[in-house]
Parts: structure tokens; sequence; C-alpha cells
């Protein structure tokens, strides 16, 4: 791959003593890949977002080996420092952009003000960029939303909205956390066709956060499955689709209803439990209480084994158990 | 209650269990910051007729704003319909009481964390249906309770719980228990597995799928995922802007769907291959206002092969499929 973009390089999250939200997750987002991080709620998805955006909550320590952004030591960054980038070169767009827009202000007050704090730039110029951006992402007369309130909008034109606002500078990486979710399917298609789009023409590198293995299989170059704040498996899209290797993974697709594949009122593949909270000092396979070739030797630290030149997982069962394991 | 509600409908075998004839629902709503202006009438369900076989499981898909949950609410009886007639077991909606509806049909809603009362213990929550029924004794009711818990798949033990001690999909299983404690025949799914993981959603699916055979329980089951409603329903409607713009049967919805609006939806899935892209669904930027409902045929602005004709003269039902072009 090209030059790495966002390094992240064993990082973890602990809030207090009780809960260790990220244990030692690594991955790398290169200039201009799509790189999706799935998982199920609670698996610390999330956290890792907000971590590398030193935007977690006050009890949230971060520690990492390497957390570095375009060449930068993020760790030794001071927080003012920090707020430059943030929304500068490294922009993110959560979930619900009902609760991430301001009720109080414009569309155009909020786009504008972007571009005036990071660049300085004269008023008609941001404005002139935002009318610019919204037109970008779909959004038909441009200078019309801007004077509007984010409730005077449908819920795919808010989230369109706060991607223009993301991309106001330029940004060199997006980090997409759920940006779809709660959008209608129609609406799914749109904003996705559109964030490609974005990814090709302006070399954007995406971190983008999903449980839905379905919007991966379309979008990633490169897959990460997160499982109670480690990186389980990590691969190129066609790769992990073609042949996962760990049992959390296989799982999740077996959740899944495909058109065709699974027949009516047959029972889905589903992974029995949920995802553990986890003390920190935790030992071993954090799935092996919810997965079904769990050994004795789970209990103690599970290697992270290779299964081609850019696909790892993390378990004890070696690389070719699935040819040994008859087809689901 | 009596029977003369019932008389004039067919024997009990070819009874649907639900049965819908022409229903509208019209709300009024106000224009933000415009007093002086009469009320806005929103047609949130326009003329649906459908039935639903006993033992059947009816999705209905559709964007929001659609009018698919003014349409279950509607059919459980929280919400009258302004013109038009719903039975349920054959019997008329609008001249059953309260308890009589509840124990012909009950809701399972989507969200698991609002639907459960947070104050209530778990075992309180599933017999309340049972405690305002009345004639039933406190020790029948911690049995049925305990037999429910157990049928969902939840140790009885966590009738003491509240529903924060248990996660999304304990919580969904506690409502699914508390819907059929009365022994309905039929449960309104609105969007029952939508605000849970993909792993939880399967497991509440199987659950759903195995208390149908068992219970030979009936579902309309209303959701925005349609890999889950192929997997679920046996029959599909598709609404758009409060019609049914398309109905068949579950099979040939999927494999050979007719109008482009339910052609779109299915492009619109992105199932996990590799490779394949975002599909375009070709709708455009137009969304749909149940506000301002287009003349002619109501998809036009968005459709992609509209003619001349669809923009004035409201199309026909030819076969459940309501399109010019069908």
């Amino acid at each position: 791959m090209t030059e790495a973009l966002l390094e992240v390089d064993r990082l973890r999250v602990e809030f207090g003593d009780e809960v260790a939200a990220v244990r030692g997750a690594s991955l790398t987002v290169a200039r201009g890949e799509v790189h999706c991080l799935v998982g199920e709620s609670g698996c610390g998805k999330s956290v890792l977002a907000l971590a590398v955006m030193n935007l977690l909550a006050r009890r949230g320590r971060r520690a990492a080996e390497r957390l570095r952004f375009a060449g930068r030591d993020l760790l030794a960054l001071p927080d003012r420092a920090m707020a430059r980038l943030r929304g500068d070169r490294l922009a993110m767009i959560f979930q619900e952009p009902t609760t991430s827009l301001n009720p109080a202000y414009t569309v155009g007050s909020q786009m504008i003000e972007v571009l005036r704090r990071h660049r300085g730039a004269p008023r008609a110029v941001a404005r002139d960029r935002a009318v610019e951006l919204l037109g970008r992402v779909g959004i038909t007369a441009p200078g019309m939303r801007l004077g509007q309130f984010p409730h005077q909008l449908s819920g795919g034109l808010r989230q369109r909205v706060m991607i223009a606002m993301a991309l106001m500078c330029e940004p060199d990486l997006l980090i997409a956390d759920e940006p779809t979710t709660a959008l209608d399917v129609t609406v799914q298609a749109q904003i996705l066709r559109l964030l490609a789009g974005l990814q090709r023409d302006l070399g954007l590198g995406i971190l983008l956060i999903t449980h839905d293995l379905g919007l991966v299989a379309r979008v990633a170059h490169r897959v990460s499955v997160m499982y109670a704040g480690e990186i389980v498996e990590s691969a190129p899209t066609a790769a992990l689709f073609a042949a996962p290797r760990h049992p959390y993974t296989r799982g999740l697709l077996a959740c899944v209803p495909v058109p065709g594949k699974v027949r009516r009122d047959q029972p889905l593949g589903a992974i029995p439990g949920v995802v553990p909270r986890l003390m920190p000092g935790f030992q071993g396979c954090a799935f092996r209480a919810r997965c079904g070739h769990a050994a004795p030797e789970c209990a103690s630290a599970v290697p992270r084994r290779p299964a081609g030149a850019t696909h790892d997982y993390l378990c004890r069962l070696p690389a070719d158990w699935v040819r040994l394991e008859p087809a689901a | 209650m009596t029977a003369d509600s019932v008389a004039a409908v067919a024997p009990a075998a070819a009874t649907p269990a639900i049965d819908i004839r022409a229903v509208r629902r019209i709300f009024r709503v106000r224009d933000a910051g415009r007093v002086w202006d009469a009320d806005r009438a929103v047609v949130a369900v326009d003329d649906v007729s459908l039935t639903v076989p006993a033992g059947g499981v009816l999705g209905v898909v559709g964007e929001s704003g659609c009018g698919k949950s003014t349409l279950a609410r509607m059919i459980l009886g929280l919400l009258a319909p302004t013109a038009g007639e719903i039975r349920v077991a054959g019997r008329h909606l609008a001249t059953l009481d309260r308890r009589a509806r509840a124990a012909l049909i009950q809701p399972v809603f989507q969200d698991p964390y609002a639907s459960l009362n947070p104050r209530r213990r778990v075992g309180d929550i599933v017999a309340l249906p049972l405690v305002a029924h009345g004639q039933i004794t406190r020790r029948d009711i911690a049995a049925r309770v305990a037999e429910m818990l157990t049928r969902v798949g939840l140790a009885p033990e966590l009738a003491r719980r509240l529903p924060g001690e248990l996660s999304g999909g304990q919580r969904q299983r506690v409502a699914i228990a508390r819907a059929l404690v009365l022994k309905p025949s039929i449960v309104v799914c609105d969007e029952p597995t939508s605000a849970l993981d993909v792993s939880v959603q399967a497991q509440i699916l199987n659950l759903l799928a195995e208390l149908r055979r068992e219970l030979n329980l009936t579902y309309l089951f209303i959701s925005h995922n349609l890999a889950v409603v192929e997997h679920v329903a046996s029959e599909v409607a598709v609404m758009y802007l409060g019609r049914i713009v398309e109905r068949a049967d579950t099979e040939t919805l999927f494999r050979a769907p007719r109008h482009p609006y339910t052609k779109a939806l299915l492009a619109s899935v992105l199932t996990p291959e590799p490779g394949l892209g975002v599909p375009d669904v070709g709708l455009g930027d137009t969304l749909p206002d149940p506000t301002a409902i287009p003349a002619g045929c109501r998809f036009h602005p968005r459709c992609p092969v509209a003619l001349e004709k669809c923009r004035s003269i409201a199309p026909p039902v030819v076969d459940g499929v309501e399109c010019h072009l069908a």
C-alpha cells in the first residue's frame, strides 16, 4: 500500500480501573484508502475513533506505542494543536446528524465557521466554499439551504450537511462513525456513493466505523474486525469475505441474512451472548466464552497469525483450520 | 366478546387474521411559523386494503414517512382510521374493547430501551397484561410469567431484574414475552430488530420464527431492512407515501419486482458481496413529502422511467401493482 496516513499501534483506552475499552488495537489507514472497522455494539470501535481524535470523556485514558497522523505524533501533540488539526486535516462525522449539528445556528453559519476558524477566510469566501460543497454532496438549491436551520432538513440532508462541513478544509482523513445507520436504505446508497466518489476524487482516506457487513463488502478496501477492544482479524476486503479465519468473523458473517442464500424460516447463524466488558489485565482470548472452538489454551495469550501477506488474525487455530472444517 | 360482529363473516378457516378495507388516516398538522394559514392535511395512509391469512407473515417495507407505522398503529387499535374498516380475526376492531383487542393482537416495538418501563422489574412487565386482564390468581400469574420467560429463551430468575440490567437482545426477548403472555393470535412487529446488532438480530429473528411455528401466530412485520423481510415474510407489501404500490408473495417480489420503486429498494440492499460497489439507486435527490403528495402517480418525481401520463393520471392497481408500466 501507499503512504500511511493514520497509524495506530497497540492503542489502549481505559476508563478508571473497571473498563478496558480498547486493548492494544493496531490499524493503519493509507492515503486514499477506505478502511472499515466492524464489530458489535460495545466492542470499542467508537472509543478507538474518539481516542484518535482525542475526544475521550474525561475519565478516559489513552496510551499507545504509536499514534501518528500524516507523520505527526498525536500522543505528543498539545491540546491546542490538536484542536487546530480537528476539523481541518482530520475530520469526523457521527451517526446521528440531528445531535451533532447545533440547532440554534443555521447550516450556513456552522459551515462558514469551520473555514473562518481554521483558515481565517473572509466570510464571503467561506460562504462560496460552503455553497460549492453543498452542491458537491448533492444538495439542490444550496444557497437556500445555508439559511435554514437543522430541524428544517430531513435526516439524509442533515447527514449530507455533516459531510460537506467535514470537507470544508479538504481534510486528509475522514473518520465516519456509522454515518448511514440512521438513514433509509435508498438514502444510505446515495450517501455511500457520495463518500466513495469523494475518496476517489480527493484522495481522501476514510476510516469508516460500522456494524453492517453488507456496507463493508461494498465500500471497504481493507477491513479490521474488532472484538472486546482488540482487532481480531484484519484483511483486504475480498480476502476477508472469501476466507475469514477468526471464529468471530465467521460468526458475524453467518448472522447476516443474504437474499437467496439462507432459506426462509431456516435459522440464521447466531453468536450466543454479548460482547463482554473487560477489566484491565484480562488474559487470553476475549471471545472464548462465546466461541464454538474454544479450548483450554485460549485462556492464556493467543497468537496473532498471518493468513497471507496482508491478512492476520488473533486465534489459536492455524490458518488452514477453515479447510479442515466441514463447510457450514 | 359477542358473536354478532362475527355473524356476517365466512367460516373460521377462511377468515383472514387481518382484513383491512379502504383504510385512510389523515393527520392535521400546523405549519411551523404560519399561524394565519389553515392546518394542512397529511394523508399518512391512503385507501389501503390488505389481508393477512392466519399463520402468514406479511412484511411491510418502505422508507421513513411512508405510513407503515401509522398502518401498524391502526391495526393495533392505538389509532382510529379516518375512514375504512379493520377486522382482526374476523371481528371489527372498532367494536372490540381494549381487553378483547389485547387478547387478540399485540405489538413488539423497535426500541427495547424505550418500550420497557425502566422502573419495573422484568417479571412485573411481563405480568402486566395478565394483571390488567384480571380473572387470574397471583400464583398462576407467576407461573405463566416464568413459562413465558423460558419460552423466549430467558432464565426465569431474570424476572427480578430491572430492564437496565439487561442487554438489548434480552430486553427485546422481554418485550416478546410480554406480547405473547395473553396468547394473542396476531403480533405486529414494528422494526423489531432495527436497534440491535446483527448477531442479536439473528437470535431474535430465529426466536420469532420458532414462536410463530409453535404458537401458530400471524405476524405483520414492518421493517426497512429488505434482507430481513425476505428472510421472515411469506408476503410483502411495499408502501410509498401512504399507498401500497406493490403486493406479492415474497419469492415473486424478490425475484421479479415490478414496480420501479420496489426495484429501487431492492437495488439499494447492500448484500455482503465484495467487489460490487455501491449501487446507483437512480431515485434522484427529491425526497417524498407526505404533506405535499404529487399529482398523478405519487412516485413520478423520483421514478427513473416516468412517462408524461404519470404526472397527471393516477395509475390503476393491476395484479397488486400500482403502476402504469407494470
